[in-house]
Protein backbone atom coordinates (compact mmCIF):
# COMPACT_ATOMS: atom_id res chain seq x y z
CA UNK A 1 0.00 0.00 0.00
CA UNK A 2 1.16 3.40 -0.98
CA UNK A 3 2.07 6.12 1.71
CA UNK A 4 0.23 8.63 0.47
CA UNK A 5 -3.04 9.88 2.55
CA UNK A 6 -6.34 11.38 0.50
CA UNK A 7 -6.17 14.90 2.08
CA UNK A 8 -7.96 18.05 1.19
CA UNK A 9 -6.72 21.59 0.60
CA UNK A 10 -8.14 22.93 3.50
CA UNK A 11 -7.07 20.16 6.40
CA UNK A 12 -3.37 20.15 4.70
CA UNK A 13 -3.64 24.20 5.85
CA UNK A 14 -4.15 22.99 9.48
CA UNK A 15 -1.81 20.14 9.61
CA UNK A 16 1.29 22.22 8.07
CA UNK A 17 0.30 25.21 10.64
CA UNK A 18 0.36 22.87 13.44
CA UNK A 19 3.87 21.47 11.97
CA UNK A 20 4.25 25.43 11.97
CA UNK A 21 3.40 25.68 15.71
CA UNK A 22 -0.30 27.01 15.33
CA UNK A 23 -1.48 26.75 18.66
CA UNK A 24 -4.15 29.04 18.29
CA UNK A 25 -7.46 29.70 16.59
CA UNK A 26 -10.72 32.13 16.53
CA UNK A 27 -12.55 31.98 13.64
CA UNK A 28 -16.21 32.28 12.19
CA UNK A 29 -16.61 29.24 10.20
CA UNK A 30 -17.54 30.10 6.54
CA UNK A 31 -17.78 28.37 3.48
CA UNK A 32 -15.36 27.50 1.76
CA UNK A 33 -13.07 27.79 4.71
CA UNK A 34 -15.41 25.87 7.13
CA UNK A 35 -12.95 22.75 6.74
CA UNK A 36 -10.45 24.91 8.30
CA UNK A 37 -12.15 25.35 11.76
CA UNK A 38 -13.69 22.07 11.43
CA UNK A 39 -10.44 20.20 11.42
CA UNK A 40 -8.70 23.42 14.14
CA UNK A 41 -11.26 21.86 16.63
CA UNK A 42 -10.57 18.89 16.59
CA UNK A 43 -6.64 18.92 16.38
CA UNK A 44 -5.85 21.76 18.46
CA UNK A 45 -6.93 20.57 22.07
CA UNK A 46 -5.04 17.50 21.15
CA UNK A 47 -1.86 19.54 20.60
CA UNK A 48 -2.24 21.77 23.69
CA UNK A 49 -3.71 24.12 21.83
CA UNK A 50 -7.17 26.52 22.01
CA UNK A 51 -9.69 27.10 19.58
CA UNK A 52 -12.38 29.71 19.49
CA UNK A 53 -15.87 29.49 17.76
CA UNK A 54 -16.34 33.66 18.14
CA UNK A 55 -19.34 36.14 17.30
CA UNK A 56 -17.67 37.35 14.05
CA UNK A 57 -14.97 37.74 11.86
CA UNK A 58 -13.87 41.26 13.77
CA UNK A 59 -14.05 39.33 16.85
CA UNK A 60 -12.12 36.65 15.50
CA UNK A 61 -9.17 38.53 14.30
CA UNK A 62 -9.39 40.24 17.68
CA UNK A 63 -8.91 37.33 19.33
CA UNK A 64 -6.35 36.24 17.32
CA UNK A 65 -3.89 39.27 17.52
CA UNK A 66 -4.59 39.09 20.96
CA UNK A 67 -3.17 35.43 21.54
CA UNK A 68 -0.41 36.01 18.97
CA UNK A 69 0.63 39.41 21.45
CA UNK A 70 0.36 37.25 24.78
CA UNK A 71 2.73 34.80 22.81
CA UNK A 72 0.84 31.55 20.26
CA UNK A 73 0.96 31.22 17.05
CA UNK A 74 -2.59 32.28 15.83
CA UNK A 75 -4.52 32.01 12.62
CA UNK A 76 -7.89 32.59 11.65
CA UNK A 77 -9.50 31.33 8.41
CA UNK A 78 -12.22 33.22 6.22
CA UNK A 79 -13.60 33.48 3.07
CA UNK A 80 -14.52 36.91 1.16
CA UNK A 81 -17.30 38.09 3.28
CA UNK A 82 -15.76 37.76 6.42
CA UNK A 83 -12.23 39.05 4.88
CA UNK A 84 -13.62 41.91 4.33
CA UNK A 85 -14.89 42.20 7.92
CA UNK A 86 -11.31 41.77 9.35
CA UNK A 87 -9.69 44.41 7.08
CA UNK A 88 -9.86 46.93 9.84
CA UNK A 89 -7.82 44.97 12.37
CA UNK A 90 -5.57 43.54 9.91
CA UNK A 91 -4.17 47.06 9.42
CA UNK A 92 -4.06 47.25 13.48
CA UNK A 93 -1.57 43.81 13.57
CA UNK A 94 0.43 45.08 10.84
CA UNK A 95 0.63 48.81 12.56
CA UNK A 96 0.92 47.34 16.39
CA UNK A 97 3.61 43.86 14.87
CA UNK A 98 1.75 41.37 15.87
CA UNK A 99 2.39 38.08 14.14
CA UNK A 100 -0.47 36.07 12.73
CA UNK A 101 -1.58 34.22 9.94
CA UNK A 102 -4.93 35.05 7.93
CA UNK A 103 -6.72 32.53 5.71
CA UNK A 104 -9.19 33.81 2.70
CA UNK A 105 -10.41 30.47 0.82
CA UNK A 106 -11.65 33.09 -1.64
CA UNK A 107 -15.49 32.61 -3.15
CA UNK A 108 -16.73 33.88 -5.70
CA UNK A 109 -18.53 37.44 -5.17
CA UNK A 110 -18.79 40.67 -4.35
CA UNK A 111 -20.84 40.43 -1.48
CA UNK A 112 -21.70 37.31 -0.20
CA UNK A 113 -21.98 36.19 -4.13
CA UNK A 114 -22.12 32.33 -5.19
CA UNK A 115 -20.96 31.10 -1.61
CA UNK A 116 -19.83 27.55 -3.02
CA UNK A 117 -18.32 28.75 -6.07
CA UNK A 118 -14.14 29.03 -6.94
CA UNK A 119 -12.90 32.79 -7.44
CA UNK A 120 -9.64 35.28 -7.16
CA UNK A 121 -11.34 38.12 -6.39
CA UNK A 122 -9.78 38.97 -3.23
CA UNK A 123 -6.05 39.81 -4.97
CA UNK A 124 -6.14 43.37 -4.54
CA UNK A 125 -8.05 43.46 -1.48
CA UNK A 126 -5.50 41.03 0.24
CA UNK A 127 -3.09 44.32 -0.46
CA UNK A 128 -5.48 47.05 -0.30
CA UNK A 129 -8.37 45.66 1.95
CA UNK A 130 -6.98 47.67 4.70
CA UNK A 131 -6.16 51.24 5.23
CA UNK A 132 -3.20 53.50 5.02
CA UNK A 133 0.24 52.63 3.54
CA UNK A 134 1.24 49.21 4.81
CA UNK A 135 3.39 46.23 3.92
CA UNK A 136 1.28 42.96 2.84
CA UNK A 137 3.00 39.48 2.74
CA UNK A 138 0.52 36.87 1.04
CA UNK A 139 1.21 33.93 -0.41
CA UNK A 140 -1.05 31.69 -2.66
CA UNK A 141 -0.79 27.38 -2.84
CA UNK A 142 -1.83 25.61 -5.73
CA UNK A 143 -1.86 22.01 -4.90
CA UNK A 144 -2.63 20.36 -1.15
CA UNK A 145 1.00 19.38 -0.64
CA UNK A 146 1.58 23.61 -1.15
CA UNK A 147 -0.96 24.19 1.78
CA UNK A 148 0.50 22.06 4.30
CA UNK A 149 4.41 23.46 3.03
CA UNK A 150 3.36 27.14 2.37
CA UNK A 151 1.33 27.57 5.61
CA UNK A 152 4.55 26.97 7.32
CA UNK A 153 6.30 29.58 4.92
CA UNK A 154 3.47 31.92 5.97
CA UNK A 155 4.16 31.25 9.78
CA UNK A 156 7.66 31.95 9.56
CA UNK A 157 7.41 34.87 7.22
CA UNK A 158 4.67 36.31 9.48
CA UNK A 159 7.11 35.41 12.82
CA UNK A 160 10.54 36.79 10.79
CA UNK A 161 8.65 40.18 10.03
CA UNK A 162 6.15 41.04 12.92
CA UNK A 163 3.72 41.68 10.42
CA UNK A 164 -0.11 39.56 9.71
CA UNK A 165 0.86 37.33 6.36
CA UNK A 166 -2.72 36.45 4.23
CA UNK A 167 -2.99 33.14 3.19
CA UNK A 168 -4.49 33.49 -0.18
CA UNK A 169 -6.25 30.41 -1.17
CA UNK A 170 -9.53 29.54 -3.48
CA UNK A 171 -11.91 27.16 -3.24
CA UNK A 172 -10.32 25.32 -6.00
CA UNK A 173 -7.64 24.23 -3.69
CA UNK A 174 -9.29 24.78 -0.63
CA UNK A 175 -12.07 21.83 -1.39
CA UNK A 176 -10.19 19.65 -3.62
CA UNK A 177 -8.46 16.74 -2.31
CA UNK A 178 -5.15 14.44 -3.94
CA UNK A 179 -3.40 12.06 -2.29
CA UNK A 180 0.09 13.28 -0.57
CA UNK A 181 2.72 12.33 1.07
CA UNK A 182 3.80 14.86 4.15
CA UNK A 183 7.22 15.67 4.45
CA UNK A 184 8.85 14.51 7.34
CA UNK A 185 8.35 16.75 10.47
CA UNK A 186 12.18 16.53 11.21
CA UNK A 187 13.22 17.96 7.61
CA UNK A 188 11.11 21.27 8.16
CA UNK A 189 12.33 24.24 9.09
CA UNK A 190 10.42 26.30 11.50
CA UNK A 191 11.14 29.79 12.72
CA UNK A 192 10.64 30.37 16.47
CA UNK A 193 9.49 33.95 17.49
CA UNK A 194 12.46 36.50 18.23
CA UNK A 195 11.45 37.58 21.53
CA UNK A 196 12.93 40.03 24.06
CA UNK A 197 12.70 39.83 27.92
CA UNK A 198 14.35 43.21 29.12
CA UNK A 199 17.47 42.77 29.44
CA UNK A 200 18.75 45.95 31.02
CA UNK A 201 19.99 47.82 27.23
CA UNK A 202 16.69 46.59 25.49
CA UNK A 203 14.09 48.41 27.60
CA UNK A 204 11.49 49.48 24.88
CA UNK A 205 9.09 47.11 23.38
CA UNK A 206 9.90 48.24 20.09
CA UNK A 207 13.33 49.11 20.17
CA UNK A 208 15.55 48.34 16.95
CA UNK A 209 18.39 48.48 17.08
CA UNK A 210 21.00 50.26 14.65
CA UNK A 211 20.36 48.87 10.63
CA UNK A 212 17.64 46.69 11.84
CA UNK A 213 14.30 46.76 11.15
CA UNK A 214 12.06 44.16 13.52
CA UNK A 215 11.75 44.47 17.06
CA UNK A 216 11.94 41.55 19.29
CA UNK A 217 8.82 40.84 20.70
CA UNK A 218 7.96 41.38 24.47
CA UNK A 219 6.07 38.56 26.00
CA UNK A 220 2.71 40.49 26.76
CA UNK A 221 1.20 39.79 30.02
CA UNK A 222 4.48 38.29 31.47
CA UNK A 223 7.00 40.76 33.20
CA UNK A 224 6.77 44.04 32.72
CA UNK A 225 3.76 46.50 31.43
CA UNK A 226 3.86 47.91 27.87
CA UNK A 227 1.35 49.71 25.47
CA UNK A 228 0.24 47.81 22.42
CA UNK A 229 -1.95 50.71 19.87
CA UNK A 230 -2.58 51.04 16.36
CA UNK A 231 -1.57 55.22 16.98
CA UNK A 232 1.12 55.87 15.81
CA UNK A 233 3.95 55.17 18.72
CA UNK A 234 7.47 55.67 19.49
CA UNK A 235 9.19 52.61 20.57
CA UNK A 236 7.80 52.73 24.33
CA UNK A 237 4.59 51.49 22.46
CA UNK A 238 2.75 54.92 23.67
CA UNK A 239 0.97 57.20 21.01
CA UNK A 240 2.48 60.07 19.87
CA UNK A 241 1.38 63.11 18.03
CA UNK A 242 5.04 63.28 15.53
CA UNK A 243 4.89 63.52 12.37
CA UNK A 244 8.92 62.64 12.75
CA UNK A 245 8.14 59.74 14.89
CA UNK A 246 5.42 58.62 12.45
CA UNK A 247 6.85 58.43 9.59
CA UNK A 248 10.01 56.77 10.44
CA UNK A 249 7.86 54.29 12.29
CA UNK A 250 5.89 53.74 8.66
CA UNK A 251 8.87 53.81 6.43
CA UNK A 252 10.61 51.09 8.64
CA UNK A 253 7.35 48.97 8.63
CA UNK A 254 6.98 49.26 4.64
CA UNK A 255 11.04 48.56 4.57
CA UNK A 256 10.51 45.37 6.98
CA UNK A 257 8.94 44.11 3.43
CA UNK A 258 10.42 46.18 0.80
CA UNK A 259 13.86 45.77 1.97
CA UNK A 260 13.68 42.05 2.26
CA UNK A 261 11.56 41.46 -1.38
CA UNK A 262 14.38 38.79 -2.55
CA UNK A 263 13.69 36.78 0.30
CA UNK A 264 10.23 37.18 0.43
CA UNK A 265 9.49 36.62 -3.21
CA UNK A 266 9.32 33.28 -4.72
CA UNK A 267 7.67 32.07 -7.94
CA UNK A 268 7.23 28.86 -9.98
CA UNK A 269 8.02 28.22 -13.44
CA UNK A 270 7.58 25.22 -16.31
CA UNK A 271 8.99 25.42 -19.67
CA UNK A 272 10.06 28.75 -19.12
CA UNK A 273 13.66 28.54 -20.69
CA UNK A 274 12.36 28.69 -24.19
CA UNK A 275 9.01 30.13 -23.97
CA UNK A 276 8.00 32.85 -26.23
CA UNK A 277 4.47 33.13 -24.75
CA UNK A 278 4.14 32.73 -20.91
CA UNK A 279 1.02 32.28 -18.79
CA UNK A 280 1.13 34.32 -15.33
CA UNK A 281 -1.36 32.62 -12.96
CA UNK A 282 -1.66 31.83 -9.54
CA UNK A 283 -3.39 29.55 -7.01
CA UNK A 284 -5.75 27.13 -8.33
CA UNK A 285 -5.93 28.39 -11.65
CA UNK A 286 -2.36 26.79 -11.61
CA UNK A 287 -3.89 23.27 -12.22
CA UNK A 288 -5.59 24.34 -15.54
CA UNK A 289 -3.10 26.63 -16.98
CA UNK A 290 -0.09 23.35 -16.34
CA UNK A 291 -2.15 21.23 -18.41
CA UNK A 292 -3.18 23.71 -21.39
CA UNK A 293 0.69 24.81 -21.06
CA UNK A 294 1.71 20.67 -21.62
CA UNK A 295 -0.53 20.32 -24.47
CA UNK A 296 0.10 23.18 -26.25
CA UNK A 297 4.27 22.05 -25.70
CA UNK A 298 2.70 18.91 -27.18
CA UNK A 299 1.76 20.46 -30.35
CA UNK A 300 5.00 22.49 -30.75
CA UNK A 301 4.09 26.08 -29.52
CA UNK A 302 6.73 27.42 -27.03
CA UNK A 303 4.53 28.32 -24.22
CA UNK A 304 5.79 28.28 -20.82
CA UNK A 305 3.67 29.39 -17.29
CA UNK A 306 5.10 31.65 -14.85
CA UNK A 307 3.31 31.67 -11.45
CA UNK A 308 4.11 33.97 -8.29
CA UNK A 309 3.76 31.79 -5.12
CA UNK A 310 4.27 34.93 -3.32
CA UNK A 311 1.25 36.60 -4.53
CA UNK A 312 2.05 39.95 -2.65
CA UNK A 313 4.68 41.70 -2.89
CA UNK A 314 4.35 40.54 -6.87
CA UNK A 315 7.59 39.41 -7.86
CA UNK A 316 8.27 42.13 -10.85
CA UNK A 317 11.79 41.64 -10.65
CA UNK A 318 11.28 37.91 -11.80
CA UNK A 319 9.34 38.49 -14.51
CA UNK A 320 11.22 41.87 -15.45
CA UNK A 321 13.73 39.05 -15.99
CA UNK A 322 11.83 36.94 -18.70
CA UNK A 323 10.74 39.88 -20.73
CA UNK A 324 13.69 40.22 -23.20
CA UNK A 325 12.58 36.28 -24.53
CA UNK A 326 9.31 36.92 -24.24
CA UNK A 327 6.72 38.01 -27.26
CA UNK A 328 3.23 37.92 -25.47
CA UNK A 329 2.17 37.58 -21.99
CA UNK A 330 -1.28 36.02 -21.26
CA UNK A 331 -2.97 36.60 -17.67
CA UNK A 332 -5.46 33.96 -16.51
CA UNK A 333 -7.44 34.46 -13.50
CA UNK A 334 -10.60 33.97 -11.58
CA UNK A 335 -11.64 37.24 -11.69
CA UNK A 336 -12.16 40.25 -14.05
CA UNK A 337 -8.32 41.06 -14.02
CA UNK A 338 -6.62 41.77 -11.26
CA UNK A 339 -3.05 40.55 -11.08
CA UNK A 340 -2.82 41.67 -14.95
CA UNK A 341 -2.53 45.03 -13.33
CA UNK A 342 0.87 44.04 -11.65
CA UNK A 343 1.06 42.20 -14.75
CA UNK A 344 0.63 45.22 -16.77
CA UNK A 345 2.81 47.47 -14.68
CA UNK A 346 5.50 45.62 -14.72
CA UNK A 347 5.61 44.98 -18.28
CA UNK A 348 4.85 48.65 -18.96
CA UNK A 349 4.05 48.43 -22.41
CA UNK A 350 7.22 46.44 -23.90
CA UNK A 351 4.71 43.15 -24.70
CA UNK A 352 1.49 43.10 -25.57
CA UNK A 353 -0.77 41.35 -22.45
CA UNK A 354 -3.77 39.62 -23.05
CA UNK A 355 -6.24 38.61 -20.14
CA UNK A 356 -8.48 35.31 -20.24
CA UNK A 357 -10.67 36.07 -16.50
CA UNK A 358 -14.36 34.78 -15.08
CA UNK A 359 -16.73 36.18 -12.33
CA UNK A 360 -19.02 33.41 -12.86
CA UNK A 361 -18.34 30.98 -10.65
CA UNK A 362 -16.96 28.21 -13.30
CA UNK A 363 -13.49 26.82 -13.47
CA UNK A 364 -11.66 27.87 -16.26
CA UNK A 365 -10.83 24.78 -18.46
CA UNK A 366 -7.37 24.03 -20.39
CA UNK A 367 -9.49 24.38 -23.33
CA UNK A 368 -10.65 27.60 -22.70
CA UNK A 369 -6.89 28.98 -22.01
CA UNK A 370 -5.95 26.59 -25.46
CA UNK A 371 -8.77 28.41 -27.62
CA UNK A 372 -7.17 32.06 -26.02
CA UNK A 373 -3.59 31.11 -27.37
CA UNK A 374 -4.89 30.39 -30.54
CA UNK A 375 -7.08 33.11 -30.37
CA UNK A 376 -4.34 35.42 -29.90
CA UNK A 377 -1.82 33.39 -32.28
CA UNK A 378 -4.44 34.51 -35.01
CA UNK A 379 -4.15 38.26 -34.01
CA UNK A 380 -0.95 38.33 -34.42
CA UNK A 381 -1.07 36.71 -37.90
CA UNK A 382 -3.23 38.97 -39.16
CA UNK A 383 -1.41 42.20 -37.86
CA UNK B 1 -7.33 3.06 -19.16
CA UNK B 2 -6.36 6.01 -20.77
CA UNK B 3 -4.20 8.09 -18.75
CA UNK B 4 -6.53 10.38 -17.44
CA UNK B 5 -9.98 8.37 -16.13
CA UNK B 6 -12.79 10.90 -15.12
CA UNK B 7 -15.48 9.87 -13.09
CA UNK B 8 -18.44 12.06 -12.07
CA UNK B 9 -20.81 10.92 -9.13
CA UNK B 10 -24.27 13.07 -9.60
CA UNK B 11 -27.34 13.07 -6.76
CA UNK B 12 -29.55 15.45 -4.41
CA UNK B 13 -27.44 16.30 -1.97
CA UNK B 14 -27.60 14.32 1.62
CA UNK B 15 -27.64 11.27 -0.70
CA UNK B 16 -23.50 11.20 0.10
CA UNK B 17 -22.15 11.30 -3.77
CA UNK B 18 -19.51 13.25 -2.16
CA UNK B 19 -18.56 10.87 -0.14
CA UNK B 20 -18.87 8.43 -2.37
CA UNK B 21 -16.12 9.95 -5.09
CA UNK B 22 -13.82 10.34 -1.84
CA UNK B 23 -14.10 6.82 -1.00
CA UNK B 24 -13.19 6.03 -4.81
CA UNK B 25 -10.24 9.06 -4.91
CA UNK B 26 -8.94 7.09 -1.81
CA UNK B 27 -8.95 3.64 -2.43
CA UNK B 28 -7.14 4.88 -5.79
CA UNK B 29 -4.33 6.13 -3.61
CA UNK B 30 -4.29 3.45 -1.04
CA UNK B 31 -3.47 1.47 -4.62
CA UNK B 32 -0.72 3.92 -5.66
CA UNK B 33 -1.93 5.75 -8.60
CA UNK B 34 -2.94 9.52 -8.37
CA UNK B 35 -6.14 10.62 -8.00
CA UNK B 36 -7.57 14.29 -7.45
CA UNK B 37 -11.24 15.03 -6.04
CA UNK B 38 -13.60 17.62 -5.88
CA UNK B 39 -17.60 19.09 -5.96
CA UNK B 40 -19.53 21.19 -6.68
CA UNK B 41 -22.58 21.61 -4.44
CA UNK B 42 -25.51 24.51 -3.76
CA UNK B 43 -25.67 26.57 -0.65
CA UNK B 44 -28.72 24.08 0.80
CA UNK B 45 -27.23 20.93 2.92
CA UNK B 46 -29.95 18.97 1.55
CA UNK B 47 -31.33 18.88 -1.84
CA UNK B 48 -30.85 20.74 -4.67
CA UNK B 49 -28.51 18.69 -7.55
CA UNK B 50 -24.75 17.52 -6.10
CA UNK B 51 -21.85 16.88 -8.10
CA UNK B 52 -19.02 15.19 -7.23
CA UNK B 53 -16.07 13.96 -8.86
CA UNK B 54 -12.37 12.13 -9.65
CA UNK B 55 -10.47 12.06 -12.01
CA UNK B 56 -7.87 8.87 -11.61
CA UNK B 57 -4.51 8.53 -13.11
CA UNK B 58 -0.88 7.23 -13.04
CA UNK B 59 0.72 10.24 -14.27
CA UNK B 60 0.28 13.96 -12.19
CA UNK B 61 -3.17 15.25 -12.63
CA UNK B 62 -2.97 18.77 -12.99
CA UNK B 63 -6.16 20.27 -14.14
CA UNK B 64 -8.48 18.72 -10.80
CA UNK B 65 -11.95 19.29 -12.74
CA UNK B 66 -13.86 16.61 -14.92
CA UNK B 67 -14.56 17.79 -18.74
CA UNK B 68 -15.59 14.85 -20.32
CA UNK B 69 -16.90 11.97 -18.00
CA UNK B 70 -15.65 8.46 -19.12
CA UNK B 71 -17.98 7.10 -15.80
CA UNK B 72 -21.32 8.79 -14.59
CA UNK B 73 -23.14 7.80 -11.51
CA UNK B 74 -26.56 9.37 -11.22
CA UNK B 75 -28.90 8.32 -8.30
CA UNK B 76 -31.82 11.17 -8.93
CA UNK B 77 -33.39 11.42 -12.64
CA UNK B 78 -32.66 15.83 -12.55
CA UNK B 79 -28.84 14.65 -12.07
CA UNK B 80 -29.07 11.68 -14.82
CA UNK B 81 -30.67 14.65 -17.15
CA UNK B 82 -28.62 17.28 -16.40
CA UNK B 83 -24.81 15.36 -16.72
CA UNK B 84 -25.99 12.63 -19.53
CA UNK B 85 -25.45 14.66 -21.94
CA UNK B 86 -21.57 15.63 -21.65
CA UNK B 87 -20.06 12.03 -21.78
CA UNK B 88 -17.11 10.95 -23.33
CA UNK B 89 -17.12 8.52 -26.21
CA UNK B 90 -18.13 5.26 -24.57
CA UNK B 91 -18.89 6.33 -21.02
CA UNK B 92 -20.43 4.00 -18.62
CA UNK B 93 -23.53 5.15 -17.18
CA UNK B 94 -24.49 3.66 -13.44
CA UNK B 95 -27.76 4.69 -12.73
CA UNK B 96 -30.70 3.90 -9.90
CA UNK B 97 -33.18 1.46 -12.18
CA UNK B 98 -36.30 4.05 -10.76
CA UNK B 99 -34.97 6.39 -12.99
CA UNK B 100 -35.77 6.60 -16.94
CA UNK B 101 -32.63 6.15 -19.04
CA UNK B 102 -32.78 9.11 -21.53
CA UNK B 103 -33.08 7.56 -24.85
CA UNK B 104 -30.51 8.81 -27.03
CA UNK B 105 -27.79 6.69 -24.45
CA UNK B 106 -26.10 3.63 -25.34
CA UNK B 107 -27.86 1.25 -24.05
CA UNK B 108 -25.29 -1.50 -23.78
CA UNK B 109 -23.20 0.98 -21.80
CA UNK B 110 -26.01 1.79 -19.14
CA UNK B 111 -25.92 -0.10 -15.94
CA UNK B 112 -29.03 0.19 -14.15
CA UNK B 113 -29.29 -1.67 -11.09
CA UNK B 114 -31.62 -0.69 -7.85
CA UNK B 115 -29.04 1.14 -5.60
CA UNK B 116 -31.42 2.87 -3.48
CA UNK B 117 -33.65 -0.27 -3.05
CA UNK B 118 -31.14 -2.68 -2.31
CA UNK B 119 -29.85 -0.05 0.68
CA UNK B 120 -32.76 0.23 1.91
CA UNK B 121 -34.22 -3.22 1.91
CA UNK B 122 -31.29 -5.62 1.78
CA UNK B 123 -28.66 -3.44 3.99
CA UNK B 124 -31.56 -1.88 6.31
CA UNK B 125 -30.62 1.53 6.02
CA UNK B 126 -30.79 3.77 3.10
CA UNK B 127 -28.48 6.60 3.81
CA UNK B 128 -25.93 3.42 2.84
CA UNK B 129 -26.82 4.09 -0.73
CA UNK B 130 -24.00 5.87 -1.41
CA UNK B 131 -21.58 2.90 -0.50
CA UNK B 132 -23.86 0.02 -1.92
CA UNK B 133 -22.76 2.42 -5.34
CA UNK B 134 -19.12 2.09 -4.20
CA UNK B 135 -19.65 -1.95 -4.36
CA UNK B 136 -20.86 -1.64 -7.35
CA UNK B 137 -18.24 0.25 -9.32
CA UNK B 138 -16.04 -1.46 -8.31
CA UNK B 139 -17.16 -4.56 -9.49
CA UNK B 140 -18.18 -3.62 -12.33
CA UNK B 141 -15.32 -1.47 -13.17
CA UNK B 142 -12.31 -3.50 -11.70
CA UNK B 143 -10.52 -0.48 -10.25
CA UNK B 144 -9.12 -1.91 -6.75
CA UNK B 145 -8.57 -4.79 -4.46
CA UNK B 146 -11.45 -5.20 -2.41
CA UNK B 147 -9.62 -4.61 0.63
CA UNK B 148 -8.06 -1.43 -0.75
CA UNK B 149 -11.96 -0.66 -1.51
CA UNK B 150 -12.59 -1.66 2.06
CA UNK B 151 -9.38 0.52 3.70
CA UNK B 152 -11.00 3.45 1.58
CA UNK B 153 -14.30 3.06 3.17
CA UNK B 154 -13.00 2.49 6.93
CA UNK B 155 -11.25 5.89 6.47
CA UNK B 156 -14.22 7.85 5.86
CA UNK B 157 -17.16 6.53 8.14
CA UNK B 158 -17.27 7.22 11.91
CA UNK B 159 -15.92 3.99 14.03
CA UNK B 160 -18.41 1.51 14.68
CA UNK B 161 -20.09 1.05 11.43
CA UNK B 162 -17.70 -1.05 9.47
CA UNK B 163 -19.64 -4.09 9.17
CA UNK B 164 -23.16 -2.14 7.81
CA UNK B 165 -20.82 -0.68 5.35
CA UNK B 166 -19.16 -3.46 4.25
CA UNK B 167 -22.52 -5.25 3.69
CA UNK B 168 -23.23 -2.35 1.93
CA UNK B 169 -20.18 -3.01 -0.65
CA UNK B 170 -20.96 -6.33 -0.69
CA UNK B 171 -24.79 -5.87 -1.51
CA UNK B 172 -23.86 -3.52 -4.18
CA UNK B 173 -21.39 -5.63 -5.60
CA UNK B 174 -23.87 -8.48 -5.97
CA UNK B 175 -26.02 -6.36 -8.12
CA UNK B 176 -23.06 -6.69 -10.88
CA UNK B 177 -23.79 -9.74 -13.17
CA UNK B 178 -20.43 -11.69 -14.03
CA UNK B 179 -20.94 -10.64 -17.91
CA UNK B 180 -21.22 -6.99 -17.30
CA UNK B 181 -18.29 -6.85 -14.79
CA UNK B 182 -16.52 -8.53 -17.80
CA UNK B 183 -17.61 -5.93 -20.43
CA UNK B 184 -16.80 -2.74 -18.11
CA UNK B 185 -13.67 -3.93 -16.86
CA UNK B 186 -10.96 -0.62 -16.44
CA UNK B 187 -7.38 -1.05 -16.90
CA UNK B 188 -5.38 1.56 -15.34
CA UNK B 189 -2.53 2.43 -16.77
Amino acid sequence: MSKAVLMQGNEAVVEGAIAAGFRFFAGYPITPSTEIAEQSALRLPQVGGKFIQMEDEIASIAAVLGASAAGMKAMTATSGPGFSLMQENIGYGVMAEIPCVIVDVQRAGPSTGLATSPAQGDYMQAKWGTHGDHPVIAISPASVLECYTLIIRAFNLSEKYRTPVIFLMDEIVGHMREGVELPNPNDLIINPRKMSFHDGANKQCYYVPEGEFIPAMKPFGQGERYNITGLAHDESGFPVNSNEIADKLVTRLLEKVEKNVDKICRIEEYAMDDAETAIVCFGGTTRAVMSAVLKARAEGKKVGMFRPITVWPFPEAQLRERLPQLKKILMVEHNHGQMLQEVQRTVGGKLPVDFLGCVDGTVISPDAILNKLNEMEGKRHAK
Amino acid sequence: MSNRYEMRFAGSGGQGVILASVIIAEAAVISGVKAVQSQAYGPEARGGVSKAETVISRDQIWYSKVTKPNFLLALTQASLDKYSTELAEGAIVMMDDSLKAPEYLDAARVISIPILETAKTKVGKAFTANIVAVGAINRALQLFEGKELMEGVKRHIPAGTEEINEKALNEGAALISDKQAAAFKQSIG
